[in-house]
């Protein structure tokens, strides 16, 4: 075999080896996987995007299949949000014309990823005037929005695309010349208790902890006799060895850190939400950094919990190694939940909105409901504003729990979305609108008052008085 | 004359059903026209339609008012406003077949979004407003595909629905009657070659 010969075999055994190691990347991933990236991921997304399946679930099943992971994981936070022009709106033919210029029965046409210089707020890919396509002839029945831009629609405080819960004309209307701070400002979800069905008895004692002995210590059982577990009858093994009933099985199936499947027996919508928010989006179902393929070959690997150091906002470097659970927050064995509404958060979180939230009103009044001093659903902790209570149905439909909602996508951006669920607890309408608008003042933590004011509640009261005349 | 193949009866047959909440009906499938299938549809809708009006928000909310109608139902804990009814009704019947849609629209909407658009929509409003009693069916080619579009008089069938229209701060009119023609329903059913 000639010299040249052997250096074809090899360049092309090298090619071949090259194109399996970059094939089995693509589709099963691996190590490798993160240099095929196309483009950096959104922040909505970024925590995921080497779990190419969860959106890419068919190698040629084209955007409709990518469109059904669109609709499978934020579909339900649409419906509820009130989705302002949902899917449904466009499936009349009569719309078809408008969807020859804007394809908005398809959520890839507005927000495409891997797209990053090209990516708007709200990870909006189009052009910002996308609302002129439709609703060029606004001036018409709206002479006051003669002449506006286009590009000012979503982005002064007036509108948002999807949820307009708090900022719909009538809704403006109905809670004008609302006085900044309520007479008596209180969040009633946080002065309701939260009820978990498993509740039973009291258990008082160490002889009742159901632990095998070499699990146990003084410092654990004094820990979880004073814990709200103990307190509401949940032994040793309702968190250790979920469903176990005999010391035998108990033994055998212990787990001595518990994941967030064993807080799920319980705690099912708290654990649900959190899968879906910033938190818990990588432990979430079917999240594979790697595939079972090719007789073992590549296995199934999960992409595993969130750490500080993968996030986008500032975090201490102390903790940049930690694994997000539920115990990260909620210390399991601990008897007061105060910790988790900030110290829990304040101890990753290092931005300039966290790090005057403790100098802030809001701050203040927490520090005082904890202290005693304020009314139970005074103060507003982090989770107050970010991890609300809200009344959710459970997995059968039938039946509503109070939950704190764990997933703070649900009321974070626009922020217009905690108007209602938050900050109209406490909080006029024209008030919460101003303040949310202001980008300093959110950094300052809401140390001050909101530097502009949004002109959409005058506009709709003006509308009507001249309505009225007519 | 136009024919349906036996599937799209049977859908068109089996919406019916759904709106009319359980009615069971059933048809010799060959050689139904698309006149047909639409005017058996209207039947069903005006039927839903006019019931919810006259016996649910008529009753309930003008005569006996244990209750109001308001367009932000759910925010003034009250009842949906009979358009919003028919929407709703619309919507859930696109979630299950995309074998014809219908929609509510007017020559005077409060919404503007439900003002006429395509020329059959135009031509069929003025027409039903003008010629009581009569409906108007045509053929129109949307986004590239052709639809028999039947236009059918939607009439103010309660006090409530002229005293409602007339005195929304967004009407383009304010003299509705019983008995007016307010807008109208258009059924669109693609068709096959």
């Amino acid at each position: 075999m000639s010299k040249t010969t052997t250096l074809w075999i090899v360049w092309f055994l090298f090619t071949l080896a090259g194109a399996g190691v970059l094939v089995g990347s693509m589709f099963y991933g691996g190590p490798t996987r993160a240099n095929l990236l196309i483009g950096g991921t959104t922040s909505g997304h970024h925590q995921i995007e080497l779990a190419c399946g969860a959106c890419h679930t068919s190698a040629f099943g084209g955007t409709e299949e990518i469109e059904k992971t669109c609709h499978g994981c934020h579909d339900a936070e649409l419906e509820k949000a009130k989705d302002s022009h949902p899917m449904k709106k466009f499936r009349d033919p009569r719309n078809a014309d408008r969807l020859e210029k804007l394809a908005a029965n398809k959520c890839i046409t507005c927000h495409t990823e891997h797209k990053p210089d090209i990516t708007n707020p709200m990870g909006v890919t189009l052009p910002t005037d996308y609302c002129e396509l439709c609703h060029d002839d606004v001036g018409k029945n709206r002479p006051s929005h003669k002449g506006l831009a286009f590009n000012t629609c979503a982005s002064a405080g007036c509108h948002n695309y999807h949820d307009n819960k708090a900022l719909y004309e009538d809704f403006l209307v109905k809670h004008a010349g609302e006085p900044n701070v309520a007479e008596k400002p209180i969040i009633k979800d946080y002065t309701e208790k939260i009820e978990i069905e498993a509740a039973g008895d009291a258990l008082t004692l160490a002889s009742q902890a159901d632990a095998p002995a070499d699990k146990v210590t003084d410092k654990s059982m004094k820990e979880w006799l004073g814990s709200s577990h103990a307190n509401a009858g949940v032994n040793c093994s309702g968190c250790h060895a979920v469903d176990q009933k005999t010391p035998e099985t108990i033994a055998a199936n212990w787990v001595d850190k518990p994941t967030h499947k064993a807080c799920a027996s319980c705690h099912g919508l708290e654990t649900t939400t959190w899968l879906s928010g910033k938190h818990g989006m990588r432990l979430a179902p079917k999240m594979l950094v790697e595939t079972e393929a090719i007789f073992g070959l590549f296995q199934n690997k999960t992409l595993g919990p969130m750490r500080p150091e993968l996030a986008r906002l500032p975090m201490h470097s102390k903790v940049a190694h930690a694994e997000l659970g539920c115990s990260n927050c909620h210390s399991p064995h601990a008897y007061k939940t105060e910790p988790a509404h900030v110290e829990a958060c304040t101890s990753c979180h290092n931005d300039e909105h966290t790090k005057n939230y403790e100098a802030s009103a809001h701050g203040r009044l927490w520090q005082d409901e904890v202290a005693g001093v304020g009314a139970k659903g005074s103060g507003v902790s982090c989770a107050t504003c970010h991890l609300p209570r809200r009344w959710m149905e459970d997995a059968s439909g039938y039946e509503e729990f109070l939950v704190s909602d764990h997933n703070q996508n649900f009321n974070l951006r626009p922020n217009e979305k905690m108007i209602r669920s938050v900050c109209m607890n406490c909080h006029g309408l024209g008030f919460s609108i101003d303040s949310l608008a202001d980008k300093d003042l959110i950094r300052r933590n809401f140390g001050g008052l909101p530097s502009g004011h949004i002109e959409s509640i005058d506009w709709a009261m003006k509308r009507v008085q001249e309505k009225g005349k007519k | 004359m136009m024919k349906l193949s036996r599937t799209l009866v049977a859908t068109a047959i089996a919406a019916g059903s759904i709106i009319s909440a359980g009615a069971v009906a059933s048809v010799n499938a060959a050689g139904v026209a698309y006149k047909d299938v639409a005017d058996m549809l209207i039947a069903v809708m005006v039927a839903d339609r006019s019931t919810y009006t006259k016996k649910v928000v008529q009753r309930l909310a003008a005569k006996e008012k244990v209750i109001k109608a308001s367009e932000h139902f759910e925010d003034d804990k009250a009842l949906p406003l009979p358009a919003q009814m028919f929407r709703f009704g619309a919507e859930a019947v696109a979630d299950k077949t995309d074998k014809f849609t219908y929609s509510l629209l007017s020559l005077w909407p409060i919404n503007k979004q439900n003002a006429p658009r395509t020329e059959i929509e135009k031509a069929g409003l003025k027409f039903v407003a003008e010629n009581k009693g009569e409906n108007y069916y045509g053929e129109e080619t949307l986004g590239g595909k052709k639809y028999y579009t039947a236009v059918y008089a939607d009439v103010a069938v309660a006090k409530v629905c002229a005293s409602c229209h007339n005195g929304h701060k967004d009407t383009p009119k304010k003299d509705f009657k019983v008995g007016d023609v307010m807008g109208g329903v258009v059924i669109r059913i693609p068709m096959t070659e």
